[in-house]
């Protein structure tokens, strides 16, 4: 390939990261399914230990398949780095291990994953960091709920299930302003339909679990370091700023540059809470990706027309899908993902929640489950069960209230899964 | 040469076709950006000189330091700039001196000025760049810490002479 052409968004989700196997040929990157990697000799091993070279040490550190992952992410993001890990909720746990001291604040939207709103709610409590919600539509709510303690700003780039495409640009205004990064949680958009970085991010997570793996077989996250932020500037972030007693005195922001934050997600973070990806999930998720491109177009076209579909529906009360012209997010999903606005979305039951518990009984080629992003279509009522935990008013705040069913369209013939809510609608 | 990209062709040809690294600014501390640069270019068998004026004469990497390139007394192919932007000018004009084939300054250093000296007088010059961070990029092995080595292809990474967690670039001119 010549120097001088960048690949496009179809040929990275295919090859970046994976060239064949070293010592095989083996075109398809391997389940390298092994805990421990031999040393070539004692020096080899001690500069391994010390970050001097490049290599694999262990597999909770590093896995020559999840390292294919990583790089693949990288590059779909446009990052200088990634860290792939157990899940979603792992890489989360590891970027504010990263960022976040004692007594930290950081500032985070309302609107998120109900399972974020507990993790940083409830969860960080016990590491005495703070979060302080902010209200995704409004960039003005981050500006005031940032204080001297804020070390950083929190965004689901479409929030699950309230269906708002944030504006990123206008909170990493506010990030910048602040002197804080921007982290952007880019699950139902993936790479494919936007990119954060573009709009200002300084780090993106992913649940690898949803469209990235796409078929509903593995649980894994991704931390993209997009190597925009500057960890020296300020004495905000020790992990990175200050020399590192665990290897020997180095300060990772300087020796690790434009990619250190990803370096300390691993040689920190992974190394000492140690939630890895399984090799075989990483395998399964990469094999997902190289078909990114196609699958996320047509989930993205069958959501918008069984949204369209709904919205004639006689018991439906609302539909709530960026994608449709009048929906109040449609101008920012224009500019931000014109390719489709994800094929996650929400509707309303004329007969509220009762309707919705009877609608996921009635469903037959729907799947009634807790995850978003498979080739199956997938079905919820988020009230009685993944925002369960939340009280009535975080709920509503959530786009989670007693009335709202939550679709995740798959890949099967759209006039089938339009024929299934019909039938369903039709017995309720 | 355009300074604010580098063809990959053109730094792995600089990283191919050269073996003496004399690393100006080099630090006896073991945590410094610089020891791991000299640790990293030696066990790729690159033959790696540490250079400082205050540390002539100490043992740094396994290396005995010269205090200054003139002192060196033997060919030196690059020259690898550990110092601030100002300093690269002084050290650039030495390194012409000694009949240095490239001019490699580190990341975060840069001076425009002294590229159009050393490039005027022949040498080759690269700013704001890392060699390990290039090597490890182009033999694929940066990619094993997740970094995104910007480079795709369809050909069989080259395993080094010492053993299987070792690559090396190849020749792909």
């Amino acid at each position: 390939m010549s120097e001088e052409r960048t690949p496009g968004f179809n040929t990275l989700a295919i090859h970046a990261g994976a060239r064949p196997d070293a010592s095989t040929g083996a075109r398809v990157t391997p389940i390298y399914q092994t805990t421990s990697y031999v040393f070539d000799d004692a020096d080899h091993a001690a500069a391994l230990f010390n970050l001097e070279t490049f290599g694999n040490i262990y597999s909770r550190i590093m896995n020559p398949t999840q390292a294919v992952l990583e790089e693949r992410m990288a590059a779909l993001e446009g990052g200088t780095a990634a860290l792939a890990v157990a899940s979603g909720h792992a890489a989360q746990a590891i970027v504010f291990h990263t960022l976040m001291e004692p007594g930290g604040e950081f500032v985070a939207a309302r609107q998120l994953y109900g399972g974020s709103i507990n993790q940083f709610g409830e969860a960080s409590r016990s590491s005495d960091w703070h979060v302080q919600w902010a209200d995704t539509t409004d960039a003005e709510s981050f500006r005031a709920a940032v204080s001297p303690k804020t070390r950083a700003i929190f965004v689901e780039s479409i929030a699950n299930p309230g269906g708002i495409v944030t504006d990123i640009a206008a909170i990493s205004a506010v990030a910048k302003e602040a002197g804080v990064p921007l982290i952007v949680d880019n699950t139902l958009a993936t790479p494919y339909l936007m990119q954060p970085k573009e709009y200002g991010a300084d780090i993106i997570v992913h649940s690898l679990t949803k469209f990235l793996g796409g078929h509903g077989n593995s649980v894994g996250g991704v931390i993209v370091d997009c190597g925009t932020f500057d960890w020296m500037a300020s004495g905000r972030y020790p992990t990175l700023s200050e020399p590192c007693a665990s290897y020997h005195g180095m300060t990772l922001g300087e020796t690790f540059g434009n990619f250190a934050f990803a370096i300390a997600c691993r040689v920190l973070g992974l190394r000492d809470l140690g939630p890895a990806i399984a090799p075989m999930n990483a395998f399964l998720i990469l094999n997902g990706i190289e078909t990114l491109p196609l699958r996320m177009q047509r989930h993205c076209d069958n959501a918008r027309q069984v949204a369209e579909w709904l919205s004639d529906h006689d018991k439906v009360a609302w539909v709530n899908y960026a994608g449709l012209p009048g929906n109040s997010f449609h101008g920012t999903a224009m500019l931000y993902c014109p390719k489709g606005a994800g094929a996650v979305f929400t509707f309303g039951l004329k007969d509220g929640y009762e309707a919705g518990i009877a609608l996921v009984g009635k469903v037959e080629l729907f799947s009634h489950l807790a995850n978003i992003g498979d080739t199956r279509s997938l079905i919820i009522h988020p009230a009685s069960t993944t925002h369960r935990q939340l009280g009535d008013e975080a709920r509503e705040r959530a786009g989670a209230g007693a009335d709202v069913v939550r679709l995740s369209v798959g890949l099967e013939d759209v006039d089938d899964i339009i024929a299934d809510l019909d039938q369903a609608l039709e017995a309720i | 040469m355009n300074h604010d990209t580098y063809p990959d062709a053109y730094i792995r040809d600089i990283l191919l076709k050269h073996a003496v690294f004399a690393v100006v600014g080099a630090s006896a501390k073991t945590t410094r950006p610089s020891y791991y640069v000299m640790k990293y270019l030696a066990a790729k068998g690159y033959d790696v000189i540490p250079v400082s004026p205050g540390l002539g004469g100490r043992t740094v990497a396994d290396r005995v330091v010269v205090p200054s390139l003139a002192e060196i007394g033997r060919p030196v192919d690059v020259v690898d700039i550990f110092r601030n932007s100002d300093a690269a000018f002084a050290v650039t004009e030495e390194a012409i001196r000694i009949g240095a084939k490239v001019i490699w300054m580190q990341i975060g250093v840069r001076n425009d000025a002294a590229a159009r000296l050393a490039e005027e007088a022949g040498l080759k010059v690269v700013m704001n760049r890392c060699p390990k961070i290039e090597y490890g990029r182009l033999s694929g092995e940066i990619g094993w810490t997740g970094v995104n080595s910007r480079t795709l292809s369809s050909r069989r990474p080259l395993l080094g002479p010492k053993g299987g967690q070792q690559r090396t670039l190849r020749d792909e001119t």
